[in-house]
């Protein structure tokens, strides 16, 4: 049941919860969102807003500052988070952190810590972490990233069996998307589509019909399977310093038609 | 303010009682609502009420810029007023002016008493206010729209904020003052109420009023502002409820 800020909530004697304050004796809600009781407590899921980081996410971030040991990630949270150079798999040297990734690189990083001060530890040590090279991001609501990556992966699974696309979604629903233009369109609709009706029934219909309608004719016929499509597949990264190559890592929110909601 | 000299007042009252616009006195001007119009903003509001036209975006919680602004408890709401050039007949200068600044920090002030800052330290919420269209009662549509907006951003906080103001026009206190009335009457009160709790985050005035008439003021307020919160909990959910399926996929 949807609840707006101020809208009290029948608590049926369980305990406020996130998304909730308590002022005497009633329960109300403090942030839009789902009301969902999981005894003892009662809280609101947010609809919207600001991704709230978790330990063991794994995120798309962009590095926003170099420091000497450390990078700064807008990964979409409140706070800047930090990755330091002993949370990468590359031997840095203090002051050469510049070498490895530069404001504006995209990369896939781990939630590893968060203080009562804001602040967001994370890593990228770990299995399918590392520097994007390449492709775009696509941004949705981080509310929505359930929707993306389908019971038990079945929603990318789709999405890369009909397009050939490399996709790595974070939990921050930032939407890395890898492959021609032309798969980097259909994807970045599908992910429109994902986001802008989430809610409505039928998803997983929608989204095929629009991508075998979308199959480029050429290529129509037996359905050749995606290049190593697991999800969240992440391109190797041997590790070495990265050449003066600026590779692009524009946000690209696809052709999303602003006022495209249904009327 | 006060006298207008040798310009000629217009009549602000008819004789059955009815205002400049042909309503009563405690009528409020048409209003719309509309959440999130604008994508890129975490969250926002477009509120066109009487001939006002309101845009709201809100940003955050993010970094704050400046640093020295940054608080270790909470976070810092940051809200800009502004009026377009081209929102008067007359061109307004574009920028911060004092009215502007006063009208920036009340408004941030009236968010800070409902926003539960204390879930962002050393981040900042940052409300923008653009009046592209006005007269009158632009603070109150203004703080409206950023309410919506903020709600829209996911933002914690006690309530919705909705704001109204009331004045006195032709010797009767009227709900809502338009650019007229405002101008010509002899009191303003603009406020905003928290109707969780009842209590009045912000409240000015401009103009002489007795303490009765203050009273009733209030009185017609708190009434006007119910109104309005039910409009903006009703452009909120049209936004967030789902849609029955129309026209299959897209």
């Amino acid at each position: 049941m949807l609840v707006l800020p101020g809208e009290e909530i029948d608590s049926h004697g369980l305990k406020p919860g996130p998304g909730t304050y308590r002022v005497g004796g009633k329960v109300y809600a403090s942030v839009l969102g789902l009301l969902s009781p999981r005894p003892p407590i009662v809280q609101v899921v947010a609809l919207s807003g600001r991704y709230i980081p978790h330990p063991r996410d794994v995120v798309v971030g962009i590095v926003t500052d170099v420091q000497s040991t450390f990078w700064l990630l807008d990964i979409g949270a409140p706070r800047w988070a930090p990755l330091h150079m002993t949370g990468t798999p590359w031997k840095v040297d203090i002051g050469e952190t510049d070498r490895y990734l530069r404001v504006g690189d995209a990369v896939v990083v781990e939630v590893e810590s968060l203080e009562a001060t804001g602040r967001i530890g994370v890593t990228m040590n770990g299995e399918r972490l590392g520097k994007l090279e390449g492709g775009t991001i696509v941004h949705i609501s981080p509310a929505r990233v359930p929707r993306v990556v389908g019971r038990g992966g079945s929603m990318i699974e789709t999405i890369t069996r009909h397009t050939g696309a490399k996709v790595a979604v974070g939990q921050n629903g930032r939407v890395w998307v890898d492959g021609t233009p032309e798969t980097i369109r259909r994807v970045s609709e599908v992910l429109r589509m994902i986001d802008e009706d989430g809610q409505r029934p039928g998803l997983t219909e929608r989204v095929e019909s629009y991508l075998l309608a979308t199959m480029p004719t050429t290529e129509r016929g037996p359905e050749e399977p995606p290049r190593e499509s697991a999800h969240r597949d992440v391109p190797e990264d041997e590790g070495l310093p990265v050449p003066a190559g600026d590779e692009e890592t524009e946000t690209d929110e696809g052709p999303g038609e602003p006022g495209s909601e249904p009327p | 303010m006060g006298s207008v000299g040798a310009k000629e007042v217009p009549v602000l009252l008819s004789p059955e009682g009815l205002r400049i616009d042909g309503r009563k006195l405690d009528e409020l001007r048409p209003i719309r609502i509309e959440a999130g119009p604008l994508h890129q903003a975490d969250g926002s509001a477009f509120v066109e009420w009487g001939a006002n036209k309101v845009m709201a975006a809100v940003y955050g919680p993010r970094e704050v810029h400046p640093r020295h602004l940054q608080q270790n408890d909470k976070a810092v709401i940051q809200c800009r007023y502004n009026m377009a050039a081209f929102s008067v007949d007359e061109r307004k200068r574009p920028g911060l002016d004092r009215r502007s600044q006063e009208i920036s920090k009340v408004i941030g002030e009236a968010f800070e008493s409902v926003v539960f800052a204390e879930e962002f330290p050393r981040t900042s919420i940052d409300v923008y206010i653009e009046v592209l269209q006005a007269n009158a009662g632009t603070r109150c549509a203004g703080l409206v729209a950023a309410s919506v907006a903020l709600a829209d951003a996911g933002i914690p906080m006690v309530d919705l904020l909705p704001a109204v103001a009331v004045g006195k026009v032709g010797g009767a206190i009227a709900l809502d003052l338009k650019k007229e009335e405002d101008n010509y009457g002899e009191a303003d009160l603009p406020m905003a109420l928290v109707p969780q709790s009842g209590r009045l985050v912000l409240l000015q005035m401009e103009g002489h009023m007795t303490e009765e008439e203050l009273s009733r003021s209030l009185e017609l307020g708190v009434q006007g502002c119910q109104v309005i919160y039910e409009k903006m909990k009703a452009a909120l959910r049209d936004k967030y409820s789902p849609r029955p399926t129309e026209g299959g996929a897209a």
